[in-house]
């Protein structure tokens, strides 16, 4: 990397002067906890091992929704080719009829959409982003030897784990995983005869998201704890880079929000097991009328999106974090408007809870009440707004590294505009009419939290691969990467604006049927074909995150990207406790770049005399 | 085959990670400051060239593609509420589509102007107070702007039919996978219906037959079409027999859940009648191809063109089936289609075991029995009328008898008593009053049967004032069926009641 002035700071004697003792090492002698192999790699209580753990089994769930999500294209883009060849891995799904063209089988179609949606929402982009860089950067980032409870971070990790295991056997279920969409909505979920999924399949898959709470919760608990609580000397919560704050709110919103998740999840399983009539009224299916009423399944609505829509913030603030900090970091320039990004992003979190029923403004809920929920949701606009120009003007007047981490930001600004700007049409319930449960929305949330998170997460991952693995991740591999990933992104969900406008429904099977759905053939194969494209993609990042791994460029020095926060300041060797004597002390912000003569300032180096802090 | 599969991969994957390798030994070879320059400068033309291409494919493909999409060229809205979410839609448009472009430009061109140059430095500008302030207070503006617009349109639009304005209404029932669609029939009113009463063969929407508002209502066969006046406010009334579905006519820009146990509405006043609505489309040339590709003979699609019902809310495996055409005609032309139909009480339920009103006679049956039997009457008693034999027996439908008895029900009045009219008004007809029975039982039980009810009609006019001179009664038993013996039908028609005039 080249630049004027550049200074290397030497973090180990400037601790040692000015550091504070917090008699770490006395008391952990020899590490104990982390030195046999299960201790260290699998059960451990490290935060950056837990980290690590976080992200690769993301990666594995990645790879294994993005997978379904090409084999439920190839359907949609491509309804008279034969999917035959799928027969070894699918099975019986796999219908061939007499003229030896397999189709997919409409039940599976849509136990695919379910687990795709399912497993990206909360598996990759929740446990995945969240997780992983929660984890890593929490106790680097504030000064802290590690979390507050390094086994309930533990414990975190492995009920997640135990969440995915859970849900990957319900893949292999006779009557088939859950097909009833991620979201779940009863009847449909809580009746066995209504579907062929909602049997086995979705008792796994309640389960395993009721562990999957557990672990967000236990996560949460222990986030929220340690910013409060294991913030060095000196960093006061304005001097938190916007990252900290980013994951911080994210750990309060799913504290609360979760748990209403869960307790909808609860009644549900008692509807499905106990005979009880929480969400069912006024049933008639498979010949007889059921002896259950009394229940609303707009009551389970409400409770899913009381979580579902905190949920997206979940999954898009951290982004915004890493996003604000890399932006920061690669145009070497301060974040503009810190305290506006942190007032925005707590602003964000708290519209996130009074919002949710913009998802059922067509679910039969009285349309007065709707004219809140329009209201509320629409301001969010303005703190998204402040956002976006914020971080263009951090641009402005810089001097970019154009890197792969960096180039991944910009995208993300780029995706989250578009992304969010399709949200004020659906936010305003008028106009929410005509375009609710149409591609129109696919289009609208896969860009905004779901390419927009992964943009995040890719420049989180490039970012802080050095930290994770003292090796960098291979540069022109990453910008072939970030190139592809780009055009594929808008060239899958630009055009599905099109095809929801044209009024066509999300989670069709098959367009055929209906004359005004069936004449986007030609954008079906086009979508499908970028998507395809953009697996491969995504199969060349996880090579490169590997091959990196074990054969990446070594790191040499301690700060690659002569950033300001304290992650840097750690040696490239991890060790537990992360600072091998004093816990740094922090004088300053997060953003000394190019403050005055200085190409940048860390958070621990002492103010010179006359100079003010600039948070 | 999978062996070939799996090769080519691990080529891939071998080929990507020495495309990495190499990469980076070039940079080594030529220098690390060197190569990592060009390739920001190569990164940021990049960001610029993207932003051109993005931007020109954005707008041209969406002026290309704007004929298929709801509210422009043709597919203009089919209803009069659809204006409103269309006009707020391209308001929507019009200011993201500014914050869209403005911003994307701002983005790329500040990452391409500033990318990193050597020796430059980057400027220290950590905030702006009268920047922020601007950028805060402009889209909250905009937002309050689109936000009271919507919200009034919103109102507008739930709002119909509630200030008096006359509406007709029409049931819609979701269920796996399918629509059951029903019309009030004369009342205006659908009747109530109740999920416990569902019985697929017979009811298949669980009506009430118990409220008189469900006797005249009219349930559409399964792949009728939907009837629309045009021009007339509709309240679409939406329920789901099972899971969740969603009422969603995308012509007309309507959409709404059907909720178990949760009766919701929609109403909507269609504007363009099918008809006008082919016309409009005809205009246009990707109209006038044939509508099957495949038969250049086939007609253009502009002339097959329906409005479609469809689900717009995960049901289960069929949920992508759910289609009905809806058809929108004249005022008149509804009416005419409408009184042409047959309420589904009458045509299937009247008169069967699933009738609770089988002992009862509604007064239209009464009316409508009324002017039958009198104009038989009055073209039979004609003396002028010459009647061949046979023609002179009028069949009492409406006189019944307590069940394997003869005594009379209070039902059989009405059609009694017009007979008591009917005669005084030809006083020179006299009657044979004859009584028949099918042959299920002793033959002469039956006999015996006949002839006491036919007494029994000859006491009943007899009490009412005819002369016992003018009639006579006589039981036949099984001796004269009309119908077979050998079906349920057949016997219900031969057990009667029948006048023969025997001179006039």
């Amino acid at each position: 990397m080249s630049n004027i002035n550049v200074t290397t700071y030497p973090e180990d004697k400037i601790f040692e002067e000015s550091g504070y003792d917090d008699h770490f090492y006395e008391h952990h002698h020899g590490d104990k906890y982390q030195s046999s192999f299960i201790g260290h790699y699998i059960f451990s209580m490290d935060h950056k091992m837990i980290s690590k753990q976080f992200l690769i089994t993301g990666i594995f769930w990645a790879i294994i929704g993005a997978a379904m999500s090409v084999i439920f294209r190839l359907q949609l883009g491509f309804p008279e080719e034969s999917l035959a060849w799928l027969k070894p891995i699918l099975g019986k799904w796999i219908v061939v009829n007499d003229a030896g063209i397999g189709k997919l089988a409409p039940e599976f179609y849509y136990a695919l959409v379910t687990m795709h949606g399912t497993i990206l929402v909360f598996f990759v982009l929740t446990a995945g982003l969240s997780g992983t860089f929660s984890n890593l950067l929490i106790p680097l980032q504030i000064g802290a030897r590690d979390m507050a409870s390094p086994f309930l971070n533990m414990l975190s990790y492995w009920f997640f784990f135990l969440a995915g295991v859970v849900m990957f056997l319900s893949l292999f279920v006779s009557t088939g995983p859950f097909a009833g969409g991620w979201t779940a909505y009863p009847p449909l979920s809580a009746l066995p005869q209504a579907s062929s999924g909602s049997g086995t399949g979705m008792t796994l898959w309640i389960v395993s998201l009721a562990f999957f709470v557990v672990s967000v919760l236990l996560g949460g608990i222990n986030y929220v704890t340690t910013v409060l609580n294991l913030r060095t000397k000196g960093m006061t919560m304005w001097r938190m880079p916007l990252t900290i704050w980013a994951l911080f709110i994210t750990a309060i919103i799913g504290i609360l929000s979760f748990p209403v998740l869960l307790s909808g999840f609860f009644m549900l399983m008692f509807d499905r097991g106990l005979g009880t009539s929480f969400y069912l009224n006024d049933i008639f299916i498979g010949g007889e009328a059921l002896d259950r009423v009394g229940g609303s399944p707009i009551l389970y609505q409400h409770l899913f999106w009381f979580l579902g829509h905190p949920e997206v913030y979940i999954i898009i603030l951290p982004a915004m974090g890493m996003v604000s900090e890399v932006l920061a970091v690669h145009s070497r320039k301060p974040i503009f408007g810190y305290r506006a990004m942190a007032y925005s992003i707590m602003a964000i979190a708290f519209l996130s809870f009074i919002v949710w029923a913009h998802h059922m403004f067509m679910s039969g809920l009285n349309p007065f009440i709707s004219n809140f929920f329009v209201v509320f949701t629409l301001i969010i606009a303005v703190p998204s707004a402040v956002k976006v120009f914020n971080w263009i003007t951090t641009l402005y007047g810089g001097n970019i590294r154009m890197v792969t981490a960096s180039l991944f930001a910009i995208g993300f600004v780029s995706m989250f505009i578009s992304g969010g700007l399709t949200g004020i049409y659906l936010g305003n319930s008028t106009i929410d009419i005509q375009m609710h449960d149409t591609y129109f929305v696919v289009a609208h949330f896969h860009i905004v939290m779901g390419v927009a998170a992964f943009f995040g997460m890719f420049a989180g991952i490039y970012h802080w691969f050095p930290k994770m693995y003292g090796r960098f991740m291979n540069e022109t591999l990453g910008r072939i990467h970030f190139w592809g990933t780009l055009i594929c992104a808008y060239a899958i969900f630009w055009p599905m604006h099109y095809i929801g406008l044209a009024g066509v429904p999300r989670r069709y099977y098959d367009f055929s049927t209906f004359d005004a759905f069936k004449h986007f053939e030609d954008l079906n194969k086009f979508i499908t074909i970028a998507a395809i494209i953009a697996f491969g993609l995504q199969i060349l990042f996880v090579v490169n995150f590997f091959y990196s791994i074990f054969k990446g460029k070594k790191l040499t020095t301690r700060n690659p990207w002569h950033a300001n926060t304290l992650e840097w300041t750690t040696p490239i060797e991890h060790l537990h406790g992360n600072w091998p004597g004093n816990l740094p002390v922090v004088y300053r912000w997060a953003y000394d770049y190019n403050k005055d003569d200085r190409e940048y300032v860390p958070q621990h180096i002492k103010l010179n005399e006359n100079e003010v802090d600039n948070h | 085959m999978t062996f070939i599969v799996l090769i080519i991969l691990a080529l891939i994957v071998i080929i990507t990670i020495q495309i990495g390798r190499i990469s980076d030994l070039a940079t080594k070879i030529r220098g690390e400051e060197v190569a990592n320059e060009q390739q920001n400068n190569r990164s940021a033309l990049g960001l610029l060239i993207f932003l051109v291409v993005f931007l020109v494919l954005c707008i041209g493909s969406a002026w290309y593609y704007k004929d298929v999409m709801l509210g422009y060229g043709p597919l203009t809205s089919a209803s009069e509420h659809g204006f409103l979410i269309d006009s707020m839609f391209n308001w929507t448009l019009f200011f993201t589509g500014i914050v869209f472009v403005i911003t994307h430009i701002a983005l790329f061109w500040f990452s391409y102007k500033y990318r990193e140059v050597r020796g430059r430095k980057a400027s220290f500008m950590a905030h702006d107070t009268t920047l922020e302030m601007v950028w805060t207070l402009v889209p909250a503006v905009v937002m309050a702007f689109l936000v009271v617009r919507g919200l009034v349109d919103w109102n507008k639009i739930f709002d119909a039919g509630k200030n008096g304005e006359g509406y007709i209404e029409i049931g819609a029932t979701g269920y796996q996978f399918a629509w059951d669609i029903r019309y009030t029939g004369a009342d205006n009113k659908l009747g109530a219906k109740d999920f416990r009463l569902i019985d697929p063969a017979t009811n298949s929407l669980g009506l009430d037959w118990k409220d008189e508002a469900s006797l005249d209502d009219i349930v559409l066969g399964g792949s009728d079409v939907i009837m629309l006046p045009v021009d007339t406010l509709v309240k679409m009334r939406v329920s789901s027999k099972d899971v969740l579905h969603s009422f969603y006519l995308p012509h007309f820009r309507v959409k709404m859940d059907a909720v178990p146990g949760m009766p919701t509405y929609f109403t909507f006043k269609p504007t363009k009648t099918t008809e006008e609505f082919r016309q409009e489309l005809r205009k246009y040339p990707e109209w006038n191809e044939p509508y099957d590709p495949s038969d250049p003979e086939s007609k253009p699609r502009w002339k097959e063109f329906n409005y479609e019902l469809a689900c717009a809310e995960l049901c289960g495996k069929g949920h992508y089936s759910m289609r009905r055409i809806v058809k929108v005609v004249s005022k008149s032309e509804y009416d005419s289609w409408l009184a042409g139909q047959k309420s589904f009480y009458l045509k299937n339920i009247r008169g069967t075991e699933n009738d609770p009103h089988k002992d009862e006679l509604f007064p239209f049956e009464i009316e409508n029995r009324k002017k039958e039997l009198t104009a038989e009457f009055d073209a039979k008693a004609n003396p002028e009328t010459a009647l061949a034999a046979g023609e002179d027996i009028i069949i009492l439908k409406h006189v019944f008898y307590n069940t394997g008895s003869a005594g009379l029900r209070d039902l059989s009045k009405h059609e009694l008593d017009n007979v008591v009219s009917l005669m005084n008004k030809y006083p020179n007809v006299k009657l044979e009053l004859r009584g028949h029975t099918d042959n299920v039982g002793d033959d002469d039980l039956n006999m015996k049967l006949s002839q006491e009810r036919a007494d029994n009609v000859y006491n009943y006019l007899v009490g009412k004032g005819i002369s016992d001179s003018r009639l006579s009664a006589k039981g036949y038993g099984e001796t004269m069926p009309i119908g077979s013996n050998d079906t349920a039908e057949g016997r219900q028609e031969n057990r009667r009641t029948e006048l023969r005039i025997i001179s006039k």
